[in-house]
């Protein structure tokens, strides 16, 4: 019996699952899955929370409601992995050998890398909304707030989601309008990057956003440590920015099992060959997901699209055939804009987000680049493709591979 | 592409300034971009950052980031930004005829 192992039940090791599972044949490949935790969290709901817009029971499924049959579950804990030995060791003691691994451990915060952040502030003024319990303490926080100044600081890049800071600004705007508020908060947004985003056009187009919504831009700040005694963030060469509420966006980080096993960055992320998705140390081993070292982003959308990729260069290996699938890049990114309305943004390695209609060229319904109220109804109704479809690893009407047909260059 | 004369060297650079071929760079050349940077001498330490940001691209293909150098002891970060005021890893690249560091998205 041959053995693909797959670490990591978030999006991409759940869609990989549910691609694979169908078309191995259960009598020459046993599938095995691992995760530490039981809770499968749709993690792009995180953001409307603090708003209130969604609570915590619309953003919770249990795993296991998403794995295929035939699949053997684990919940554990990764403790290393062995690749000269092609086996892993979990944390509850057992060791699982492989043939095949699908590393999809994805990336997660980690506030304890920046000087006085996890302090007296913590939870109290000072708030992540990329956890659970972070957006669902902000949102307790921002029910009884009088005003003050807002700011909310990536630390450093690259962070999950990119465009998530903008559409937490955007929301807050529109949140605080509407209760009234809006008058007695300063919004500022502090990033490292040179601009709104990282890409020029829509950089631009978002930059001017905030300024149309008066939400001050302090770029290329990096956060070298957080004076919670005082309620400023400082960046390393002795700017400080003061707040009242901190929102904050803290490094993010690939899992530690990856750096005790010896396979990430400095950041614990992989090493990945960005076409293929194969690791670039091991033949066997394949990466997908935030767990990469890819400069694509961070997002479900991507490991959707890589996933199409993935399955085809896994099976491919499989059977000793070259790996000619290649990813390029893809992401998607439907970007709340507030008042109800919505940007979306779709690009790859190569192209930046350029305007035009999306998915059908010249029809839509949505648009690119461009500010409208079908885009946030398709924001809206992507949770229920997430837990319907994607996760499911069903076809969607969107290629892998990012088409121009549409765009307008 | 820009070419400019550096003592008495012809060498090319891109639209914003980053040399494009890094076997032309040599001490001398730093010396001149640094001070366009505002860096009026480049000290031992400065040469420290350089030197293993061009080994690093000799031997991986991309220099390092701020992170990895601060973990591997070259420099720590409070320190580099001290050295490179601005953005040191783009000032730095620049300094030592490197390509402009690899944006994230």
């Amino acid at each position: 019996m041959k053995k693909l192992l797959i670490l990591g039940a978030g999006t991409a090791g759940t869609i990989m699952v549910n691609k694979l599972a169908p078309v191995l044949d259960q009598s020459e490949w046993q599938i095995t899955i691992v995760d530490h935790h039981e809770t499968h969290y749709y993690q792009p709901g995180f953001l409307f929370i603090p708003f209130g817009i969604y609570t915590k029971k619309d953003v919770i499924k249990p795993k296991r409601d998403f794995f295929p049959t035939g699949v053997e579950v684990i919940f554990s804990g990764i403790d290393i992995i062995e690749p000269e030995k092609n086996q892993v060791k979990l944390t509850d003691g057992k060791v699982l050998s492989y043939d095949y691994l699908v590393i999809a451990t994805g990336s997660q915060i980690k506030p304890e890398e920046t000087e006085g952040l996890v302090g007296d502030g913590w939870r109290k003024n000072i708030f992540d909304f990329y956890t659970i319990d972070g957006a669902c303490a902000l949102a307790h926080f921002l029910k009884y707030w009088e005003g003050g100044r807002m700011v909310l600081n990536v630390v450093e890049m690259p962070i999950k989601c990119p465009v998530a800071p903008l559409e937490f600004e955007y929301l807050a705007e529109w949140w605080l309008t509407e209760q009234g508020l809006r008058d007695k908060v300063e919004i500022e947004f502090v990033t490292p990057l040179p601009g709104a985003f990282t890409k020029p056009k829509a950089s631009q187009l978002f930059g001017d956003f905030l300024d149309k919504k008066n939400i001050k831009l302090t770029p290329e700040f990096s956060t070298g440590r957080v004076d919670a005694a005082n309620n400023k963030i400082i960046s390393w060469d002795e700017q400080d920015i003061a707040y009242d509420l901190l929102v904050t966006v803290p490094t993010n980080m690939g899992d530690d099992a990856i750096a005790r096993s010896g396979l990430g960055d400095e950041l614990n992320f992989i090493p990945t060959d960005k076409e293929t998705l194969q690791s670039k140390a091991h033949e066997n081993i394949f990466v997908i997901g935030d767990a990469t070292d890819l400069p694509s982003s961070k997002a479900g959308s991507v490991a959707h699209f890589q996933a199409d990729i993935l399955y085809e260069n896994l099976l491919s290996a499989m059977e000793g055939r070259p790996l000619r699938a290649q990813f390029d890049g893809h992401a998607n990114c439907y970007i709340e804009s507030g008042f109800g309305k919505g940007i979306l943004i779709d690009f790859n390695y190569d192209t930046e987000p350029l305007p035009g209609k999306f998915p059908l060229p010249g029809i839509g319904p949505f648009s690119l680049l461009e500010e409208t109220k079908m885009n946030h109804y398709g924001k809206m109704m992507f949770r229920w493709m997430y837990w319907n479809l994607l996760l499911k690893g069903a076809e969607l009407p969107i290629e892998s591979q990012m088409m121009m047909a549409g765009k307008r260059v | 592409m820009p070419t400019r004369e550096i003592n008495g060297q012809s060498i090319e650079f891109d639209n914003e300034g980053f040399m494009t071929d890094r076997t032309a760079w040599n001490r001398d050349i730093a010396a001149v971009l640094a001070k366009e940077e505002g860096i009026e001498t480049l000290t031992d330490r400065h040469f420290d950052v350089i030197d293993f940001m061009r080994k690093e691209v000799e031997e991986k293909g991309t220099a390092p980031s701020i992170r990895r150098l601060n973990k591997l002891n070259v420099v720590p970060t409070k320190e580099l930004y001290q050295l490179f005021p601005g953005g040191p890893a783009k000032k730095a690249a620049k300094i030592a005829g490197l390509k402009k560091p690899e944006g994230c998205i």
